[in-house]
Formats: C-alpha cells, structure tokens, sequence
C-alpha cells in the first residue's frame, strides 16, 4: 500500500512574524524556513506505518518554489521513499493544492494521503477537506490515532470537548493533529542517504493544473499590541473597569 | 537502541559553517578542482542553519573574498551596501562631538556594510556547487584521538537525551565524523577549540586572549531617516572612562539599522550590565531621533577575540588546525574579523591541501603558521598589536597611543601585552560604584526578555543544561557573596538568575539554559571560571535573520 505525504515549506515556527511595512505580507527575505510542523507528524506517521509492514511505500510531495527541495529532503531523511517537487514560485492558495493533488493521485494511485491539519503560516485548514472532495474519498481530519486495517482505517479525532472514533474505507484522506505523534530525528546518516533517493520534478502545468491565485489579499496587520495592565483600587472599579473601558460583562 | 556510533570518513572535516570555515572549504575544493584531485570536505554547524548563529556588525572588507571568488559580484553576492560616509562620535551624558579626523582604521571607503548570515548563506552555496557537504543542526560534542594522541575527527551530540541525562523515545546516536586533517572554525572562544588548547598547551609562552561582549539589534526605521552606506562609531558616554567600549550604527538597504554596542570583557565593576549600557546609549539625545518611529525587528549577542597578535596560540596539533576568530585573528581597532578569518581559512586549505596530496611527513601541518605569517593577515595584526592593551590606561590615554601607532604603523620598538584574562579582572562589589540604570522606555530600550524574543532562540527543553558549572556552590559562596552576581548583569539572554524563597533568604542560581544565544560571555568572565559551555543538541540557539 502506497502512502502520499504532502508537506509545505513554511516560515519556521521560532521565527517571530513580523508584517513587511507595506501592509503587504509578511518579511520572508533572511528569514529561516523548515517543514510545516502539522507536516512532520504526517511523514513520522507513515514513515511508522511502513516500518509496521502496514505501507510499503512512502511517497512525499510539495508544492512551492525550489527551495522546497530542502523540505522534501528532510521528509526523505526521516524515512520516506522518494519525493516529488512541483514547482512553483505561485502564492499557492488551498484549491490550487488539493487540486494539483489530486491530479498526483491519479497519476500514483495511493491508498492513503496523509497530510498535516493545517500550515501554520497561513493556518488555512482546508486543503485535506478540499482534496477529499475533489477525489470524493472518506476523511478522517484532526487524527490523534491511525489503525489501519485491509480495507479500513480506524481514527481517533481530536474534537471540541473529547475524541471521536470513525472507521473510513479506503482510499481515503487523513490530516494529522498534534498529538498523533512526536517526529524523530533525521539522523546525519539518513540525511546523506536521503540525497541519494529518488526525486522527481514536476510544474503545475504538466499536470493540467491552473495554480492561478483565486485570492486576494488585501492587507495584512499586526495583532493589536497588548496594552499595560492598570491597578485597580476596589472590586467596584475593577467592575466599573469591565462593564464600561473593556466592555466584557 | 544502538550504543555504537556510526562512524563517517572524509579527507578533511570543517567544525563550524562561519566565514572562517566556509572559506577553508570552498578553497580546498577549488585547488582539488585545479588538479583534478578527489578532496572529500565535510562542514558540521551547530545552528539550525548556516547564519543561524552568526552575528557581526558588519562592515565588511572585500579583500579576501577577493581572493577566493574573485567574480562574486557576478554570482550575486549579498554585498548591497556600499559604505558611503564615516563618523567618529564622541559622547558625553548630552553632547555629541564629531572627531573631526578619522582615525585610519576607521575609514571604510572601498567596504560594505552588510549581514554576516546572509553572506556565509551564499558562502554555503558556493560551496555546495563545488561539492562541500554542509550538515547544519549537528554540533560538535567531543574531539576524537587516537591512540597517539592524534586529533582523528569529533563526534556529533546524542540527541533525545531527556534533563535527567537518561535517553526518550526519541534517542539518536550521535555520529564520528572522521577526518585525517579537522579545520576547528568554531569562532570566538569555541568550546572544543578550548579543550584542544588545554590538551596540546597551545597557549603556552602567548599572552591571555581577551575578548569583547558585541549586543546587536536590527531596526527598521522611517524611510525618511534612512541613509545607505552611512557608517557611525562613538566612543565615551555611557561607559565610564576606564571602560573600554563603544557603539556601532550602520545604515544599510531597505531602511535596516544595524546598531549595537561593544564593551571589553576585561571591565572591572561587576555592577556593569553591558546589555544596559547599550539599552542607554540609544536613549541619547544625538542617537535617539534615528529610531523615532522605527521598530526594532532582530537581537542578539556574540563575542570577539580582542587580544589580537600578542595572544594567537599556536596554531596546529596532530590532525587538526584552528582558524578564524577561535585563534583570535580579529583585527581590534578596525572592529573587522571577517576578511582575516576568510583568509586564515583560506591559508590553512592551501596548506592543508598540499600536505595531504604533497604526502607531507606526519600529522600535523606545519607549512599553515609559516605560509600565515607571510601574508597580509600577519603585517596587519602586528602594527596595529599594541593599540588595544594601550586602552588600559584608559579612554584618553589610548587613543593618544593609538594615534602614535598608527602613525609609525606600529614599528614602535615594544609590544604591549595583556597581563590578565578578563575573569581575573573584576573588582569586588563592595569596592565598585553602583550603577543605576535607568527603566526600559520601551521606545528605544527594552528589558532582557522581550529582547531574547526576537533573537528566535529555542532549546529542545527536555535535554541536561548546556551550561555547566564546575562547582555548585561557588554561584553563591564566591560569585553572589563578592561580585554580587554578575552572571546576571553580564549575560544578555537572562540566563542566569538569583532566585530566593519568600523570606529572602537561601539563594540559589537559576539557570535558564533554553534561553542562551550562544555569546559565550559566562565562559569567559566568570570570576572563578566555574562555568562551562558546552555544545547544546543540535539546532538549538538562536535563528538570527541574517545577522
Ligand atoms: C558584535 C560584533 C561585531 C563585529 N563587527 C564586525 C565588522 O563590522 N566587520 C568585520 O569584519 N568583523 C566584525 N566582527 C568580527 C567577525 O564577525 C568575526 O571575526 C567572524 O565572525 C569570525 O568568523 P569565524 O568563522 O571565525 O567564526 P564565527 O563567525 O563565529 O562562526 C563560527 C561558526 O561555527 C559554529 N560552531 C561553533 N562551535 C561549533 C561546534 N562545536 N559544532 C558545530 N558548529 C559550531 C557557530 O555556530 C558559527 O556558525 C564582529 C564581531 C562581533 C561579535
Ligand atoms: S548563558 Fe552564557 S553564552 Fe548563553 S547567552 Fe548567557 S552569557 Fe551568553
């Protein structure tokens, strides 16, 4: 059973997002990129899967510029197969990437496509739900826990207040939660060998897929900063303060 | 789980992806290109990346870049900003008074103002294109003998080791890395180039290296104040005259400052916060309207070797060799250490390559210090050798030998020397003038901790502190009882910290290890020198933006 892993390139999670200051974007000019951490957990769990004797081949992909060939590189590290760029120096928007997917899964015919919940630059958390719909495949999102069976996957979801089970059959579409596991380590030794597998170079176009932004943005702000708290002197100006400066009760 | 270490050959193994190290490794591989030799280079890089951990001011001069790819405007390297004007400031508590000559070393025509991370970022991919393999995220841990004695290469750090130094779930086996010669490019005060100078003595008959403690910040400022190529040191206020220090503020390309401050390691008032100096200085009538309007976007902090040709160690051991400012090749007053660690980077390739092709007799390359020393690395450092111990004396003193060294071009027939490390040199806390600093306006200064914020730093918090200390007691009984704890003035991250119970009393040192940028600072002035840094697990420290 073959085992599709997305994975994106993003600004890496300890860099501080600072907005360019044209209301533009955010600065990306010296800033450090690694692979999306949701992404991670989605290779560590297939990479799992393969060592279990459940997989039998781990094949990774991204969509973005050629750089990404470092993310792809980690994923191959840490145990994957081999690895697939499409590139692209495209804002790539949600749509543009679970159809650009999909056309990846005609070509591969995986049984699984697992992918992160979400990126965490532009935490979108849709492209695993689009990409379900677009293959008309079962979905199984937020997973804390993956069984697999012959021909279904069981799921444990990471939901408001609790976990819920679900039993999906295959093919079907998977998108990781935190908790699903803690990655490994890509070692010196498998990052060398990593270089050595097979990596393969495609273009949107070469799968008849228009990445064309459907978006805009129209501007992009700082979260307001956070004001310095003020002492109160009783519960009354505290309850003053509440109802009528914060206006919460 | 396998206790045994996988083990990786290579002809020669580079610790540390700087401008020191890259240099040596993209010059091996171009003289094996040149005669059509198989040379096998391997770079190690504790930072998470190249440029990670790198931080300098920087002006930067071109000359050994020059030599080494000599058509680098043509393969874009990142030198946008070329220096345009120089200023030498003099401040007093309110004035500002412009020296009206430029001392030489200060004049910057024909340099660039630029981001020390992003050139050794395209130094790495020059070298990659020529086949050096770069591994960032692995430290360095420990050096490797063999039975002789002989330097056979290091040996990565474990990783997933818990704090209760028992390995997790997610234990790696570190690697030996081996080599038949190890270029040590670890930078200033490197931790395993500290333990080979113990090992082969290689301080013997040298002077103490002293060193400097360099607080950065990168700004954004209004466009309108923005002037590319503007270069402006001072000197004086807020460091008192015995001090010596001083400030940096280059404007460079899309409206960045980079702006910092400099104070020598051999200050003697243990009351003296070097991070709040700096904080002060910004507040200045004649500095402050550069940052109206601005906002500050990167921090950190790094040492500098500042003992310049009286305190360069020997150079070479069997089966390895130290360059750039691990030996201490920083050229003081110039502030510049970039040119002369690429260039003894570039030294030790040549003499490296020639030994390990030429079959040279034995283990260790002595043709590195002779070939070193005829060229212009050397001439530099000796004439400007007694302009730094000549601050001694003090502020005014100094510059008045530094003009008379400069003017004989440092023929004078003495040398200078450095009489004391800078842990030998602090006074005690009863003895020293308080300071009192003023509070953060959060305008132009700020406190510790939202500082070390924007320095990205981030330690795997489950693993045993990289800061080690030799003697647990000796933080309080020694450090806190007569230098009134300036572990927690001098470190720039507020790493360390004397924490009491409600009463007041038993206090203790806390160590908050995940937030150190890797300065080395407590390495290097603690009184007692108790405490030790040691390579943390791979990838862990700061992520300077280009730096
Ligand atoms: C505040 C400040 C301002 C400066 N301003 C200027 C200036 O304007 N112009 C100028 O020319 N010079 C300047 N310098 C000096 C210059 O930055 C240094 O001389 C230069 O960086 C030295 O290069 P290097 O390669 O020897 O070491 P570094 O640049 O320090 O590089 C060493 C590298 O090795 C890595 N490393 C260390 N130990 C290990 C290990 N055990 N395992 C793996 N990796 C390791 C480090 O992470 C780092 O990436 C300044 C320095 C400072 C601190
Ligand atoms: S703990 Fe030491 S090395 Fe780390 S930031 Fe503080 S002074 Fe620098």
């Amino acid at each position: 059973m073959k085992i599709l892993v997305p994975v994106k390139r993003v600004v890496d999670y300890n860099v501080k997002i600072r907005v360019k200051a044209d209301g533009t974007g955010v600065e990306t000019a010296s800033v450090k990129f690694s692979m999306n951490p949701f992404d991670e957990i989605a290779v560590e769990e297939a990479v799992r899967l393969k060592e279990a004797g459940k997989a039998t081949e781990v094949v990774v992909v991204s969509l973005g510029p050629s750089a990404a060939q470092e993310t792809l590189r980690t994923a191959l590290a840490m145990g994957a197969d081999r690895a697939i760029l499409v590139q692209t120096d495209a804002e790539v928007q949600p749509l543009a990437v679970a159809k650009v997917l999909k056309a990846l899964v005609d070509k591969e015919q995986p049984r699984i496509v697992l992918l992160g919940k979400q990126a965490i630059d532009d935490d979108c958390n849709q492209t695993g739900q689009m990409l379900a719909a677009l293959l008309g495949w079962p979905q199984g999102t937020f997973a804390s826990k993956v069984a697999v069976g012959d021909d279904a996957l069981t799921v444990t979801r990471e939901i408001d207040g609790g976990l819920e089970t679900i039993e999906l059959t295959l093919p079907a579409v998977v998108t990781a939660d935190l908790r699903l596991n803690e990655p490994r380590y890509a070692s010196l030794p498998n990052i060398m060998k990593a270089k050595k597998k097979p990596f393969e170079t495609l273009t949107p176009g070469s799968l008849g897929v228009d990445v064309t932004p459907r978006l805009t943005t129209l501007k992009v702000v700082e979260p307001p900063r956070r004001k310095a708290g003020v002492k109160v002197a009783d519960v009354a100006a505290l309850v003053d303060k509440l109802k009528n400066d914060a206006r919460v009760i | 789980m396998s206790l045994v270490r996988e083990v990786m050959e290579y002809d020669v193994l580079v610790v540390g992806a700087g401008p020191s190290g890259l240099s040596a490794a993209i010059r091996l591989k171009q003289r094996a290109r040149a005669a059509g030799q198989e040379v096998s280079v391997c770079v190690i890089e504790k930072g998470s990346e190249v440029g990670a951990h790198l931080l300098s001011g920087a002006v930067f001069e071109p000359r050994a870049l020059d030599e080494l790819i000599p058509d680098w405007r043509d393969h874009g390297a990142p030198l946008a900003t070329p220096a345009c004007e120089d200023r030498f400031i003099h401040l007093t508590r309110t004035g500002a008074y412009r020296l009206p000559v430029i001392p030489p070393q200060m004049r910057n025509h024909g340099n660039f103002i630029i981001s020390l991370g992003n050139l050794a970022r395209w130094l790495a991919v020059q070298a990659e294109e020529l086949g050096v393999e770069i591994y960032p995220g692995f430290a360095a841990a420990e050096v490797l003998y063999d039975e002789s004695g002989t330097v056979t290469g290091v040996a990565t750090g474990d990783m997933g080791i818990g704090k209760d130094g028992q390995p997790t779930g997610n234990f790696t086996r570190g690697v030996e890395l081996h080599a038949r010669q190890t270029i040590f490019a670890e930078g200033c005060r490197g931790s395993l180039t500290k333990a080979l100078m113990e090992r082969f003595n290689l301080r013997d008959d040298v002077d103490p290296q002293t060193y400097g403690i360099g607080i950065k910040e990168l700004w954004e400022i209004d466009p309108a104040k923005s002037q590319p190529g503007l270069i402006v040191h001072t000197i004086g206020w807020p460091l008192d005259q015995k001090t010596y220090g001083g400030s940096w503020l280059y404007h460079m390309d899309g409206n960045l400052v980079s702006v910092g401050f400099v104070v020598g390691l051999d200050y003697s008032n243990p009351h003296l916060s070097p991070f709040e100096e700096f904080q002060r200085y910004k507040t200045h009538p004649a500095i402050r309207p550069t940052f109206k309007g601005g906002r500050r976007i990167a921090y950190g902090a790094r040492t500098l070797s500042e003992g310049g040709f009286q305190s360069i160690p020997r150079l070479t051991f069997p089966g390895g060799l130290i360059v750039g400012d691990a030996a201490g090749f920083l050229n003081v007053p110039k502030i510049k250490g970039n040119h002369t660690a690429m260039k003894s980077g570039m030294v030790a390739a040549e003499a490296v390559f020639d030994h390990l092709v030429g079959g040279a007799d034995g283990p260790e390359v002595t043709a590195y210090p002779e070939r070193l020393k005829d060229s212009w690395l050397w001439k530099e450092l000796w004439e400007v050798r007694n302009i730094r111990p000549g601050f001694q004396k003090g502020l005014w003193a100094g510059l008045a030998n530094a003009a008379y060294e400069t003017a004989i071009k440092g023929r004078s027939p003495w040398t200078l020397h450095h009489r004391h490390a800078d842990n030998e040199t602090l006074v005690k806390a009863s003895e020293a003038p308080k300071i009192a600093y003023p509070k953060p306006d959060g305008v132009v200064s700020f406190d510790r901790l939202s500082s070390v914020y924007l320095s990205n730093t981030n330690h795997e918090e489950n693993q045993p502190a990289h800061l080690q200390l030799k003697d647990k007691e000796t933080p309080i009984r020694v450090n806190l009882a007569l230098y009134d704890a300036p572990e927690t003035l001098y470190c720039p991250a507020g790493v360390y910290e004397i924490v009491r119970s409600e009463d007041g009393t038993d206090p203790h040192l806390q160590i908050n290890a995940q937030n150190c940028v890797h300065c080395k600072t407590c390495d290097i002035k603690d009184p007692a020198q108790n405490i030790t840094w040691t390579v943390p697990e791979g990838g862990g420290g700061p992520n300077y933006p280009g730096m």
